[in-house]
């Protein structure tokens, strides 16, 4: 057995800090401690760095001009577009629809999908953790159809039903729209059982995965999943960008989104023909910048061991979720078996504002609310949370910070 | 002649208060301080059309008017928020509608709480200096 010269790999947390700029910034003359990662994520000095050279190097619009810039734009968003495909495992660069972040593509989706097969009394699935943003889009669009919304509850512990899901599939089951891990509780949903269960009763299924792209890999084939969102701000990408995963055959027989320039084949005042997939619904010059330096994000990540990253970022929240309860006094919301990224809790006695308020002034950024489920929220009886939520580049040092942040606070307010 | 301070006087007298405080942790803790002192509103007054609604923390504000004067009660489910309506009630309230119309508040931003109403949406600070105005335009328009 050789074991004197094993060596365990490790991240070395310190180089990656470097890569990000905005880790060295100073918030009331304290070092900043960054824990608001769920709501956005830093970005890498690449990723930074490529929104310059995109502006000083070869701003042009893209895809129909026939001059240089133009195509060096052009390619440079369509390698964004490969390498989402790549990120995401898709079978195909056209199934890689840019939006402006998961809200759009959800909407998209609602909007498009919706307004094609849903009808009167069909239904659309939904859980009790999702975000507004995985609400209101459905809200909307089945009010127009006469459709209905149905909720698969949550345990105590801020785990799905997975039993009442069943009794909630029937043959008026349209699409099930859920999320991969909840922004609130940090839950990760068994959605493997879910998109099976769902496409044995004839459903679609769309996949929130604003806060799993962070943490989790993903893979759409292997899921199965019939559409899939997520924001590349919550990647390490800049803001503006969010990418929509359908299902080719979907996508080809759901009517264009918005209308306007990219999308069309050819218009006449008569009759207007669609451009192919992805450009369908791809309407108006897209946020080239933004699209361009967001593949830097995924490089970034994928220049990184994956394993190595899970396994700090399981150590983050397992660690944060021991040393937070050791303040006393709190209460841990959201205790699922499987978490990732997100802790969320309350101090007795204490506002959530108050205590974000307090550790604000020690240069702790955290997030204090109802974190847009509102649903979510009066399921618990509370009317908000404080939320830590981790990265790549948190450490245990940052916890421990965070931690003596919570009992000046506590000392302070009770 | 009354013995009410004028509100740019209680405005000095809050930020030569301040102005004592070397570190943020005394002025946060005088705010808390005010903010659990200020009388719990009566439930009666924590009603619908009292609520100021920011989206994390409410703010109940009500008004009463006598002898040409605007007296201010006001409450907040988050004691930061509290402490900064307090100051606000010493600075405002027993004042006529034409002096709170009048009234500058700069005091906020010179004891460095300025991010408390940049923060309008989430706890309704803003919103509830306004509402203090709208009191007095409106007990202006029905004592003229």
């Amino acid at each position: 057995m050789n074991v004197i010269n094993e060596i365990v790999p490790t991240l070395d947390i310190p180089a990656l800090r470097r890569e990000f700029p905005v880790l060295d910034v100073r918030v009331n003359n304290k070092p900043l401690v960054y824990l608001d990662n769920a709501a956005t994520a830093q970005k890498p000095r690449t990723v930074i760095n490529a929104l310059q050279q995109y502006y000083n190097g070869y701003n042009a619009n893209i895809h129909r001009g026939i001059h240089h810039l133009a195509e060096q734009a052009t390619a440079a968003y369509e390698a964004t577009r490969t390498q989402v495909q790549q990120f995401l495992n898709a079978g195909l660069r056209e199934e890689i629809i840019f939006t402006r972040g998961t809200t759009e593509s959800i909407n998209l989706v609602a909007s498009s999908w919706g307004r094609q097969f849903l009808n009167k009394d069909d239904e659309i699935i939904i859980s009790t953790m999702e975000h507004h943003s995985n609400i209101v889009p459905w809200q909307i669009i089945c009010e127009e159809k006469g459709a209905r919304i149905k909720v698969i509850p949550i345990n105590d512990e801020g785990e799905l039903d997975l039993e009442a899901f069943y009794k909630l599939l029937s043959p008026q089951t349209r699409l099930v729209a859920i999320t991969h891990v909840s922004n609130a509780l940090g839950t990760i949903n068994p959605v493997r059982e879910i998109i099976h269960a769902a496409h044995k009763a004839g459903a679609l299924v769309l996949i929130d995965g604003a806060q799993s792209t962070p943490h989790l890999n993903i893979n759409v084939r292997d899921l199965d999943c019939d559409f899939f969102a997520f924001s590349a701000h919550k990647v390490y990408g800049p803001t503006g960008v969010g990418v929509l995963y359908g299902k080719k055959e979907i996508l080809e027989a759901m009517p264009p989104y918005q209308g306007g320039g990219e999308m069309i084949a050819e218009v006449s005042f008569e009759k207007t023909t669609f451009n192919e997939l992805p450009y369908k619904f791809e309407a108006g010059t897209p946020n080239i910048a933004d699209v361009i330096a967001f593949r830097e994000s995924l490089v970034f990540l994928k220049n990184l061991d994956s394993e190595l990253l899970h396994t700090h970022e399981k150590q983050l929240v397992d660690y944060a979720t021991q040393k937070i309860s050791d303040v006393g006094g709190i209460r841990i919301i959201g205790t699922a078996a499987s978490k990732a990224g997100v802790v969320s809790f309350l101090m007795d006695g204490a506002h959530p504002q108050d205590v974000g308020v307090l550790l604000d002034q020690q240069g702790i950024a955290v997030r204090t609310g109802h974190h847009c489920t509102q649903p979510l929220m009066d399921r618990f009886r509370i009317p908000g949370t404080i939320r830590a939520s981790f990265a790549i580049y948190n450490t245990l040092e940052e916890i421990d910070l965070l931690a003596e942040g919570l009992h000046k606070a506590k000392k302070m307010l009770l | 002649m009354s013995e009410l301070k004028s509100i740019a006087e209680t405005e000095a007298e809050i930020v030569d208060d301040f102005s004592l405080f070397d570190t943020w942790e005394e002025k946060y803790e005088y705010i808390i301080d005010m903010g659990k002192r200020l009388p719990v509103l009566d439930d009666q007054y924590k009603k619908e059309e009292n609520i100021i609604k920011g989206c994390q923390s409410t703010v109940w504000l009500t008004a009463d008017y006598r002898d040409g004067r605007i007296y201010f009660s006001a409450d907040s489910d988050a004691v930061i928020v509290k402490g900064l309506i307090s100051m606000l009630i010493r600075v405002l309230s027993g004042h006529t509608p034409g002096e709170i119309l009048n009234a500058k508040i700069d005091f906020i931003n010179e004891i460095g709480m300025m991010q408390h109403l940049a923060q309008t949406r989430s706890n309704g600070l803003l919103s509830m200096i306004k509402q203090m105005k709208n009191y007095a335009i409106a007990y202006q328009a029905v004592s003229s």
